[in-house]
């Protein structure tokens, strides 16, 4: 039992999570275009950086979920 | 060339005593016995969390990135931005593989990835690969980042002919190779900490800075052309740029963490917790090269590709001049000077990391495997400084006396070589399942394939599979780690049915992988 534990521990399905990011970020049809702009920056440029912050937040998340069980 | 900039080299000179003054106090930070090839080469592992951010993000974030990424992007266009979404998918990697390869070295003392490797797979060969995979990786990047310190050096109007040329080079290497030498990664851990604090200084002054002066920035992205500042839409039957544009960032995310400098900035790490606690803040850098890559466009509305007092450094160093002319058209002197001694820095740190992360993989993975077995601690630590002064001389040789394009060539080959180590490392990270030969054969099909894609490429970095009447322009080094893994499926099963003698021992246990 006590080894089955630890192999559980190997995996949280909070890592699904990380997939998101994946997508959104390596599927260029979703971000190559121009509109809308958001202060002079074209979609493709700003999508991009917002996809920085919302990663880092994800993977905050996974942080805090998968470390308080620990 | 023009004018030499006084008041900016003086600021540039004098930064570079304080880091060089910092590199040399730092032996003393975190005491520990240099004489130990751990506190030497991995600081004792005993960075927490704000200096392993420091650390990595210097280590990564290299200056030659810093030249290079706006010069793509003041070249190319849009395609220089897959940097971004490479640099996002590179934190869930982290997180997921590099804590429980931490606990395991920590456990069982390993510095490199070699070791992992022989201690996982009990494979002595395939350490080997690993570790000249890695060293061989690191050379020409290591040459590359004096060429982001040559840039900046040029374009301050410092020149000269014959030795006088390259002069500032050579000292700069030489403070460097001193500092390594007898601080160990506490150098460039305590040098990273001013570097980017400079680089953060410079870049958001750049974004703030040269869109008012350039009147916004619809105004930038009205000067861009319209066929950089989009990827082209493909075509029928092909995946076109858009997957080039995602296989770059894969790819080049996967390769990311295999090479040596970013293993021996994770492993000096003080916990398993600070690896996983720094996937989520490290991606601080990756807002700012996404901004650096910007000033590419900015370079363009600027219009310095035209302006007269520019086209010798443009004709010296191509668009990797595009940034420093930039700065130099926009900032007052003063500014430059803090700007340039940011890259300069920060092509000291990764440059010493790389010195020193391939000095390790020389010690424990080729001399004390295969010609001292039996090293006193002393002289192991001594033996990685010597290499690392050697492996250092390399670099400077080969920046000084062969075209630069050469080094972006090995550097390009570089990331295809090392990502062949994955299923190795990485997936060694997960399981043991691979058999070890399977392992050592994938990755010299992929080594092998990888090469011969890139030359038939022309060496760039991309190469067309066609598959079914579909084209699919692709990074090399994706496509050929694949086939490597597709090699280790298939090999594992065979060998592990016709072999005679036992497996080869795992000396890892699961719960090694955890805190």
């Amino acid at each position: 039992m006590k080894d089955r534990g630890i192999k559980q521990r190997g995996w949280s399905w909070w890592y699904l999570l990380f997939l998101i990011q994946f997508v959104a970020a390596l599927w260029p049809p979703f971000y190559n275009k121009a509109e809308p702009h958001l202060a002079g920056i074209p979609y493709f440029y700003w999508y991009q950086m917002l996809w920085v912050i919302i990663g880092a937040v994800l993977t905050g998340i996974v942080y805090f979920a998968t470390e308080s069980r620990q | 060339m023009q004018d030499v900039n006084w008041t900016a080299l003086i600021i540039f000179v004098l930064l570079f005593a304080f880091i060089t003054w910092l590199g040399f106090a730092a032996a003393h930070w975190r005491r520990g016995d240099l004489d130990l090839l751990h506190e030497w080469g991995l600081g004792g592992r005993r960075f927490g969390t704000v200096v392993t951010w420091f650390l990595i993000g210097g280590d990564l974030y290299t200056a030659y990135t810093f030249i290079a990424v706006p010069a793509l992007a003041f070249g190319a266009g849009a395609i220089a931005f897959f940097a971004v979404p490479y640099t996002i998918v590179i934190y869930p990697i982290l997180f997921l593989v590099f804590p429980r390869l931490w606990y395991v070295c920590h456990k069982h003392g390993y510095i490199t990835a070699g070791d992992f490797v022989r201690g996982r797979f009990g494979n002595r060969w395939l350490a080997l690969a690993v570790t000249i995979t890695g060293i061989v990786a690191t050379m020409p990047y290591i040459a590359l980042q004096l060429v982001g310190l040559q840039v900046v050096i040029g374009a301050m109007g410092v020149s000269g002919s014959g030795l006088a040329a390259d002069l500032p080079l050579i000292i700069a290497f030489i403070i460097l190779a001193a500092f390594t030498y007898s601080s160990g990664l506490r150098a460039p851990a305590s040098i990273a900490i001013v570097k980017d604090i400079l680089i953060y200084i410079t870049a958001f002054a750049a974004v703030i800075v040269i869109p008012i002066e350039l009147g916004g920035f619809g105004k930038i992205f009205a000067a861009v052309p319209a066929p950089k500042l989009l990827l082209a839409t493909p075509g029928p039957n092909t995946t076109g740029a858009y997957g080039v544009y995602a296989t770059l960032a894969l790819g080049s995310a996967l390769a990311l963490f295999l090479y040596p400098h970013s293993m021996t900035g994770i492993l000096s790490a003080s916990s398993g917790r600070a690896v996983r606690r720094n996937a989520a803040l490290l991606p601080g850098y990756s807002f700012m090269l996404g901004l650096l890559a910007l000033v590419g466009f900015f370079a363009i509305a600027a219009g310095v590709g035209a302006l007269p007092e520019y086209a010798a450094g443009f004709k010296q160093f191509g668009n990797n001049f595009a940034v420093p002319a930039l700065f130099l058209h926009s900032f007052p002197s003063w500014f430059v000077g803090i700007a340039f001694a940011g890259v300069g820095i920060g092509a000291l740190v990764p440059a010493a990391i790389m010195s020193i992360a391939a000095a390790n993989l020389y010690t424990r993975n080729i001399h004390r495997e295969f010609i001292n077995q039996n090293p006193t601690d002393k002289q192991e630590a001594q033996m990685a400084k010597w290499v690392s002064l050697i492996v250092k001389f390399g670099a400077l040789v080969f920046i000084l006396f062969v075209p630069t394009q050469y080094a972006i060539y090995l550097q390009l080959l570089g990331g295809i070589w090392i990502i062949q180590t994955l299923p190795s490392v990485m997936l060694g990270a997960y399981t043991r399942w691979p058999n070890d030969w399977a392992l050592l054969i994938g990755w010299a099909v992929g080594i092998f394939a990888g090469t011969a894609m890139a030359i038939a490429a022309n060496l760039t970095p991309t190469y067309v599979l066609h598959i079914g009447g579909w084209a699919l322009p692709g990074y090399t080094a994706f496509y050929t780690v694949i086939l490597n893994l597709v090699v280790v499926a298939v090999l594992t099963p065979v060998f592990n049915a016709i072999r005679a003698r036992p497996a080869a021992l795992d000396e890892t246990v699961a719960s090694d992988y955890f805190a």
